[in-house]
């Protein structure tokens, strides 16, 4: 009698038919040795939105009955692995219709495994990993984040790599040969059967003590009952007067939900060039979530806790190589590009030039037009 | 290699297992709905997008698009006109499919109520959602519940594979000739619509021996039939045109039965077709609810029967034609049934749910009637917990003991 649970956690529009070939190979896996199993979506997410995170699960059962006390819900706790098909997630992650940011390892159970794809180093990728509380494992696939599609699927065998890896870190859940017989019913391709059996190989988990890992502690509140709750479904709204920074005089920063952040729907952040900023205003204007402050110099500042990475600034700036988006790979904090650059305006054009010459590839979309035949030109696509 | 396409990359797999002419699948209640859609060969099917209900679209158009199945596909600018074009489609001898969710469901509501009247065998899928403002996707029953005095057969299932059992189900009975009247079937938002399970699905073959072809005979419009559907007719001729569907109506019993027998036969599957009855031989209470809330009461009842406690779980599966003998039958001799409704009755007798109240009032002839408590619970989609049924069913103890008021309805998993 055992019951084992997988948890995806992947980007919307991105990752989705990605997630969705991973819980559904669990299922056919396990199927495969006799256990009957169910996977679904998380119901409350949107993964119809570029990049915001969002869960799929897998649930096996040795029966019909033992499957049965884990239906009708929304989400199993307890995981025996949660698998996140980017590493920038394990930063946290804010689902659309949740509750601000939520550790990775949120509903891994004890002595889970986090399984991630990354070309990280663990300690690298623990530091960035909320604490838990409680030991866990971290598992990593060597591999860039797949942000293989929705409408036309790129199959770089990510999915294949994680069933296989998932054999290797939860073998009571499903066997490397039902895995690979799976595989092989599904796609009939000898070569993802062999990614997926090599991806087993190379597998390894690496220890997480409790006091390993990022100590911030999450945000967290009661849900208030009946009554307490205003009638009439009123929402008081904020005090939107402008925030007062701290040693700024001038500009102006609008006032923020402190907890909905929205940063972790980010797979690429706008790095811009103050030198060559005509203040035009254009990417203050377009900018659908006001992430943008106004600086006492009149400039546009980026609020990296507030932007999702959409890339509309970007598209609308009309000076060249003003406004880059950049892999959020490239960077390890929310800090202010305007502050960095008032300090040391040499020491922030080396910075912006390495990212902008030397950046990792766009996580999707093209910086320019024409930029897809250049790729393909030089091999890179 | 050539790079596999996205259809046949996230194409349902085929599994080995099933039986003869059927074969698993890993599929969701909405998946489970297309296809049946697809298997009684439907003719014309609408949309119009409402979560849960548009799950269903996409596998349509997805079978459509993948040249599995072949119907016309016409996606109406609401929900209103969705269910006014399949009415007039019905009407020349098309079998349709259409369906919404909540609010949607409402929006046609102008279409829906007239449907029964006409004797339109129209089978729709209710995906059951919370009636906003406030938005909330989750399941709540109000919604299909809205039209169950108005001609409309209702069915609520609790597996993707009873949806697609009962939708099959649903054209016999509604194109059965003595009937003539819609079918709406209820899954559960999320736990049923959302939710992949694996499902037998029958062959054509298998399914054209159960369904025969719809025949609208001498009520198809049609110029070679020169007639008209629904005059002006007032007062003079209103009451009889009710009561024939009444009539239908009454007859939908047998008929329903006929066809469970005949599916069985076929499929060997479908089980008792009002209720379903699960460790009610001893039981001393019972507790009743539709949907999906089954699977956890179904697990606190095991629980509870390992503690040695007499608990049974009664799951109505149509609530209209309501099975008034089955539940008169089952429930007689049980000290009290604890009514689990996921729907809600503000100023109903009790304040109970709609559930209850009927049960009720079906049970009112009984000779020492047991005690009926009405639970509200799951509402907007909350999860019902193996806990909240374990204390639903103390308190139905309670009530049995007579320490607890029977006439007061208890709203569980709410927070003060």
């Amino acid at each position: 009698m055992s019951t084992g649970s997988v948890e995806v956690v992947y980007r919307g529009i991105f990752q989705k038919t990605l997630a969705k070939n991973i819980c559904r190979g669990i299922v056919f896996a396990a199927r495969k040795e006799g256990k009957i199993g169910t996977a679904f979506g998380r119901y409350g997410d949107s993964p119809e939105r570029n990049g915001i995170p969002a869960k799929q699960f897998a649930v096996v059962s040795d029966t019909e009955e033992e499957l049965e006390e884990h239906l009708a819900k929304y989400e199993p706790v307890n995981n025996d692995v949660t698998i996140a098909a980017d590493d920038a997630l394990c930063k946290g992650i804010e689902s659309w219709a949740w509750y601000g940011l939520q550790p990775i390892n949120k509903l891994l159970g004890d002595g889970g495994t986090l399984l991630v794809t990354s070309i990280q180093s663990p300690n690298k990728l623990i530091k960035t990993i909320h604490r838990k509380g409680t030991p866990y494992n971290l598992a990593i696939v060597k591999a860039q984040a797949s942000f293989s599609g929705l409408w036309a699927y790129k199959d770089d065998h990510t999915d294949v790599r994680l069933l296989g890896a998932l054999a290797k870190v939860a073998p009571h859940i499903v066997s490397l040969d039902a895995m690979l017989e799976a595989i092989r019913d599904q796609w009939n391709d000898d070569l993802k059967v062999a990614a997926a059996k090599r991806a087993y190989e190379a597998t390894e988990s690496t220890p997480v003590g409790v006091d390993q890992g990022n100590d911030e502690v999450p945000f967290s509140f009661d849900l208030p009952g009946w009554t307490k709750m205003e009638e009439g479904l009123v929402i008081r709204g904020m005090d939107a007067k402008p925030q007062d920074v701290p040693g700024r005089d001038g500009g102006y920063v609008p006032t923020r939900n402190e907890v909905f952040k929205k940063f972790s729907t980010r797979t690429m952040r706008p790095v811009i060039n103050f030198d060559t900023c005509t203040k035009c205003t254009l990417c203050w204007l377009n900018c659908p979530d006001t992430c943008f402050d106004i600086t006492p110099d009149g400039f546009y500042d980026a609020n990296m806790e507030a932007c999702c990475g959409c890339g509309v600034c970007e598209a609308v700036c009309p000076v060249k190589d003003c406004v880059t988006m950049v892999n959020e790979e490239a960077f390890e904090d929310n800090d202010s590009q305007w502050e960095m650059w008032t300090k040391d305006k040499e020491g922030y054009l080396a910075w912006l030039t390495k990212n902008i010459t030397e950046r990792p590839a766009r996580s999707h979309g093209y910086h320019h037009v024409g930029q897809y035949a250049e790729e393909i030109a030089d091999g890179t696509a | 290699m050539a790079p596999p396409d996205t259809a046949t990359a996230a194409k349902t797999i085929e599994l080995p297992g099933g039986s003869g002419d059927e074969r698993e699948e890993l599929i969701s209640g909405s998946e489970a709905i297309a296809h049946a859609c697809r298997l009684a060969d439907v003719d014309v099917i609408t949309a119009y997008p409402i979560r849960p209900y548009d799950t269903v679209m996409q596998y349509v158009s997805q079978m459509i698009s993948n040249g599995d199945f072949d119907c016309e596909f016409i996606v109406a600018e609401s929900e209103h006109s969705q269910f006014e074009i399949v009415k007039h489609a019905s009407a020349v001898g098309a079998r349709v499919f259409c369906g919404s969710s909540g609010v949607g469901w409402f929006y046609a509501f102008e279409a829906l109520a007239v449907t029964a009247g006409l004797r339109i065998p129209m089978v729709a899928m209710v995906g059951n959602r919370a009636l906003d403002d406030p938005g909330a996707f989750g399941v709540e029953h109000n919604d299909a519940l809205a039209v169950r005095d108005l001609g409309w057969m209702l069915a609520w299932v609790a597996t993707a594979q009873e949806a697609l059992d009962t939708a099959l189900i649903a054209y016999r009975v509604a194109e059965d000739p003595r009937i003539f009247l819609p079918c709406a079937i209820s899954c559960d938002g999320a736990f049923l619509t959302h939710s992949q399970a694996i499902v037998k699905v029958p062959s054509k073959e298998m399914v054209d021996s159960f369904l025969p072809p719809y025949d609208r005979g001498e009520k198809q419009l049609h110029p070679d039939n020169p007639i008209t559907i629904a005059p002006q007719v007032n007062e003079d001729w209103l009451m009889e045109m009710r009561q024939q569907n009444d009539k239908a109506m009454r007859r939908a019993r047998e008929v329903i039965i006929e066809a469970y027998d005949d599916f069985e036969a076929k499929f060997g599957r479908g089980g008792e077709p009002f209720i379903e009855r699960y460790m009610m031989d001893d039981a001393e209470i019972v507790l009743v609810g539709m949907g999906t809330l089954a699977l956890p009461v179904k697990v606190a009842v095991r629980k509870m029967r390992g503690q040695g406690k007499k608990v049974g779980f009664l799951r109505v599966r149509w609530f209209r034609p309501f099975p008034t003998i089955e539940l008169q039958d089952a429930l007689s001799g049980v000290q009290a049934v604890g009514v689990i409704d996921r729907d809600y009755g503000f100023g109903s007798p009790f304040h109970s749910g709609v559930l209850a109240n009927e049960l009720r009032s079906a049970l009112y002839p009984v000779e020492n009637p047991p005690k009926v408590v009405s639970f509200i619970a799951g509402l907007g989609g909350r999860e019902v917990s193996i806990d909240n049924v374990v204390e639903i069913a103390g308190m139905t103890y309670d009530a049995a003991n007579d320490s607890l008021d029977d006439q007061d309805t208890h709203w569980i998993g709410v927070r003060e």
